[in-house]
C-alpha cells in the first residue's frame, strides 16, 4: 500500500519546519512585510541550536538558543525594511547569503570542520508520541494564529497596520510597532524551524541545511494566502510530497527525481491556485 | 574635492567601507591581523600568480552578474542562475560530446547550445509570471531546483563517463574547447564575456530598448502607459538573461577540465556572487563589470588569506552579503508590481 499512515506519519514530520517559518512568513504579509529571508533565519536557527546543544548538553537550551539568535538576525530586515525603509526583498536575499557565509565561518572556527558537523554525542530532541516537542507547538501555534488574527485586538491591529498603515496610524496603532513585533515573531518561529530541522529531522549542522525550504515555506504563504490555516494546508501539501519523494526512492526511483518533486509540486499547487484566482477576480475579456 | 565627498557620501561607498571593516572586527575577533589578511587577499588575487585564477573567476562571475543585471535594470529579479547555469553547460557537453562537425564548429554550436538552454528555462519563468501569475522572483528560483536535479541525474546514470568513480560525462574530444590564453587557465570566454558587457552599456545608453528598459526599472506603470508591452518585455530580458547563465555554463564545460562535472559549476557561488554584484552597481552596466572584478578579487584573494592566517575563506562571503545588507538598507529599487503580485 503506497498511501499508508507511515506515509501521513513522515509527511507531518517533514512539514514542521516549514509550517514554523510558514507562519512567521504570514505573520509579516499580514503586517505588511515581504520577509524572504525565513530561509537564513532557518539556517541561524539550525546552527545556533546545533552548537548551543554540543555546549551545553541540552536539546531544550539549544532551542532556546535558536529562537532568541533568528529573532536577533530578523533585526536585520527590522530596522532595514521598517526603520529605514529599506528594500525587504534585497534585503531578504541578503540575509539569506549572510547566513550561509556566515554559519559556514563559524562552523570552521568553532567545530574547525568544513560541511557536516556530526557527533554521536551531540543530543536531539526527544520525540514523544512519534513527534518532536516542537511538532506539536507548531500545531498549536497555528490554532493561537488563527485565534489572535481573526479574534483578538493585536492580531485586528496588525492586519490593519498591513492593509492600510495610514488608517492605523491616525487611530493611534503605531505601523512600525507592529511591524517589529511581527517580524522578530518570524524570527521566533524561524529559529525554533531550523531547531527542528537540525536537532529533530536529524541530529547534525550541514552547511546550507535549509535546502531551500524557507523558500518552499515563502510559497507556502503566499499558497495560503498568508492564513493560518492556509498555510498549514500548504505545509501538508509539500510534507506529502517530501514524504512520497522519499517512497517512490525506496521503491527506485534516482535520488534526483524526488528531490526535485517537492518543488515540481509546489510550482504546480500555485499554479492552479493562481489561475483560480485570477478567473474570479478578473472580469472576462480584462487584460490584467 | 566635491566629487570626492559626494563619493564617499554613496550608498555604495558607504556598504563597502561598512563591509570592509565589519570584516576587519572579524579578523581581529579570530586572532588573525586585518592588515596582513587584506594583503594577502590582495596578493593572492592581483600577484603574478593569481592573476589567471582571478581573470577566470572574472569570467563566471561577470557573466552572471550581466545575466542578472539585465532583468534587474527593468527591476525584475531572477533567482533562477543555478539551474541555468548548469542546463546550459550540460547542453553544452552534449553538443560536444556527439556533434560529427570539425571541432571549431562544435565550440560554436556547443555554445550556442548553452545559450539556447539556458535562454529556455528562464523563459519558462517569465512565462510562469505572464500566464499564471506566479512572482518571477518565485518562478525562476523554484524551477532552479528540478534544473540542477535533472543535469545532476544525468550526469550520474545516462551520460556518465563509465568506469569512473566522479559523477561526471566523458571528456570532451580533441579540440572541443575554447582556445586559452597562452598556458594560463583564462580562455576566450573571458573576451565574449566581457563583449556582452560592452554590447550591455551599448543597448542601455543608446538605443530605445535600453531606455525602455531603464524606464521600466524606474517605474514600470509609467512605462506601462508609454506604451511598453510588459509581458514581452520581461520574456525578452528573461531569455537575455538565461541565454548569458547558459553561456557561463557552456564556457565552463569547453574550459578545463573539459567535461561536465555534478556540482563543479554551482559550488563556488558564482549566481550568488553575480547577482551581489549586480545589486552593488543597481544593474548600470560599467558598474556590474567593476563590481564583478571586486567580488572576483574577494573571492580568489580568500584562498590566500586562508592560507595565510589561517582564517577561514568562507569570511570573503559573509562581507559580500554584509555589503549587500548596509546597501539594501538605503537603497530602493522600485518594484511595484512585484510587491503587489506578492501580498495576495
Amino acid at each position: 500500500m503506497f498511501f499508508d499512515s507511515d506515509l501521513l506519519m513522515s509527511a507531518l514530520r517533514a512539514l514542521t519546519p516549514i509550517l514554523l517559518a510558514a507562519l512567521g512568513g504570514a505573520l509579516c504579509e499580514r503586517a505588511g512585510v515581504f520577509n524572504i529571508g525565513l530561509e537564513g533565519m532557518m539556517l541561524m536557527g539550525c546552527f545556533t541550536a546545533v552548537t548551543t546543544s554540543w555546549f551545553t548538553g541540552s536539546p531544550w537550551l539549544g532551542v532556546l538558543a535558536a529562537a532568541l539568535a533568528a529573532a536577533a538576525y530578523s533585526l536585520i530586515l527590522a530596522v532595514g525594511a521598517v526603520t529605514l525603509r529599506g528594500d525587504a526583498v534585497v534585503l531578504g536575499i541578503a540575509m539569506n547569503l549572510l547566513s550561509v557565509g556566515l554559519t559556514s565561518f563559524l562552523l570552521r572556527t568553532v567545530f574547525g570542520v568544513q560541511g557536516t558537523f556530526d557527533d554521536p554525542s551531540l543530543a536531539g530532541l526527544p520525540l514523544v508520541g512519534g513527534f518532536s516537542p516542537l511538532a506539536y507547538l507548531a500545531w498549536a501555534a497555528v490554532a493561537v494564529a488563527t485565534l489572535m488574527l481573526s479574534r483578538h485586538v493585536w492580531g485586528l491591529r496588525l492586519r490593519g497596520v498591513g492593509e492600510a498603515p495610514r488608517a492605523a496610524a491616525t487611530l493611534g496603532v503605531s505601523p512600525a510597532k507592529y511591524q517589529y513585533a511581527a517580524v522578530l515573531l518570524s524570527g521566533v518561529l524561524c529559529g525554533l524551524a531550523g531547531a527542528q530541522l537540525a536537532l529533530g529531522n536529524v541530529t547534525l549542522f550541514s552547511e546550507n541545511m535549509t535546502a531551500g525550504r524557507g523558500w518552499i515555506a515563502v510559497v507556502a504563504v503566499m499558497l495560503g494566502r498568508a492564513l493560518p490555516l492556509g498555510v498549514l494546508l500548504a505545509a501538508l501539501l509539500f510534507g506529502l510530497a517530501e514524504a512520497a519523494g522519499f517512497r517512490l526512492q525506496g521503491l527506485g526511483l534516482p535520488q534526483q527525481a524526488t528531490d526535485a518533486a517537492p518543488y515540481v509540486v509546489t510550482l504546480g499547487a500555485l499554479f492552479l491556485t493562481t489561475a483560480r484566482r485570477r478567473r474570479r477576480t478578473t472580469p472576462a475579456g480584462a487584460v490584467s | 574635492m566635491n566629487r570626492i565627498a559626494g563619493a564617499l557620501r554613496s550608498p555604495v561607498t558607504f556598504s563597502v567601507l561598512a563591509g570592509v571593516v565589519i570584516g576587519a572586527l572579524f579578523l581581529v575577533g579570530t586572532g588573525a591581523d586585518p592588515f596582513t589578511a587584506y594583503g594577502a587577499v590582495l596578493s593572492g588575487s592581483l600577484g603574478a600568480d593569481g592573476i589567471g585564477s582571478t581573470l577566470t573567476t572574472v569570467t563566471s562571475v561577470l557573466g552572471l552578474a550581466l545575466a542578472l543585471a539585465i532583468p534587474l535594470r527593468a527591476g525584475l529579479i531572477n533567482l533562477g542562475g543555478d539551474g541555468q547555469l548548469v542546463l546550459g553547460g550540460m547542453a553544452a557537453a552534449v553538443t560536444g560530446l556527439y556533434t560529427p562537425l570539425p571541432a571549431p564548429l562544435t565550440v560554436l554550436l556547443a555554445l550556442l547550445a548553452g545559450m539556447a538552454a539556458g535562454a529556455g528555462y528562464a523563459a519558462l519563468a517569465a512565462l510562469c509570471e505572464n500566464h499564471f501569475g506566479v512572482p518571477l522572483l518565485v518562478s525562476s528560483l523554484l524551477l532552479s531546483y528540478p534544473a540542477s536535479s535533472l543535469a545532476s541525474y544525468l550526469a550520474r546514470y545516462p551520460l556518465k563517463e563509465p568506469g569512473s568513480s566522479l559523477p561526471q560525462t566523458r571528456q570532451l574530444p580533441d579540440g572541443v574547447a575554447l582556445p586559452a590564453f597562452g598556458s594560463s587557465t583564462v580562455t576566450v570566454g573571458l573576451l565574449l564575456v566581457v563583449l556582452a558587457a560592452a554590447t550591455y552599456w551599448f543597448t542601455d545608453r543608446r538605443t530605445a530598448i535600453g531606455y525602455e528598459i531603464r524606464m521600466t526599472g524606474l517605474n514600470s506603470r509609467f512605462a506601462a502607459y508609454a506604451g511598453v508591452e510588459r509581458r514581452g518585455l520581461t520574456l525578452r530580458l528573461m531569455a537575455t538573461s538565461g541565454a548569458l547563465a547558459g553561456l557561463v555554463g557552456a564556457i565552463g564545460v569547453l574550459s578545463f577540465p573539459y567535461r561536465f562535472l555534478d556540482g563543479a559549476l554551482t559550488a563556488p557561488g558564482y549566481t550568488w556572487t553575480g547577482l551581489t554584484a549586480a545589486l552593488l552597481a543597481g544593474a548600470a552596466p560599467l558598474g556590474t563589470v567593476l563590481a564583478s572584478f571586486f567580488f572576483a578579487v574577494l573571492q580568489v584573494g580568500g584562498l590566500s588569506m586562508e592560507r595565510t592566517t589561517e582564517v577561514p575563506r568562507e569570511l570573503t562571503q559573509v562581507l559580500q552579503a554584509i555589503v549587500i545588507v548596509f546597501l539594501a538598507a538605503r537603497l530602493r529599487f522600485p518594484r511595484g508590481r512585484l510587491r503587489k503580485k506578492a501580498a495576495v
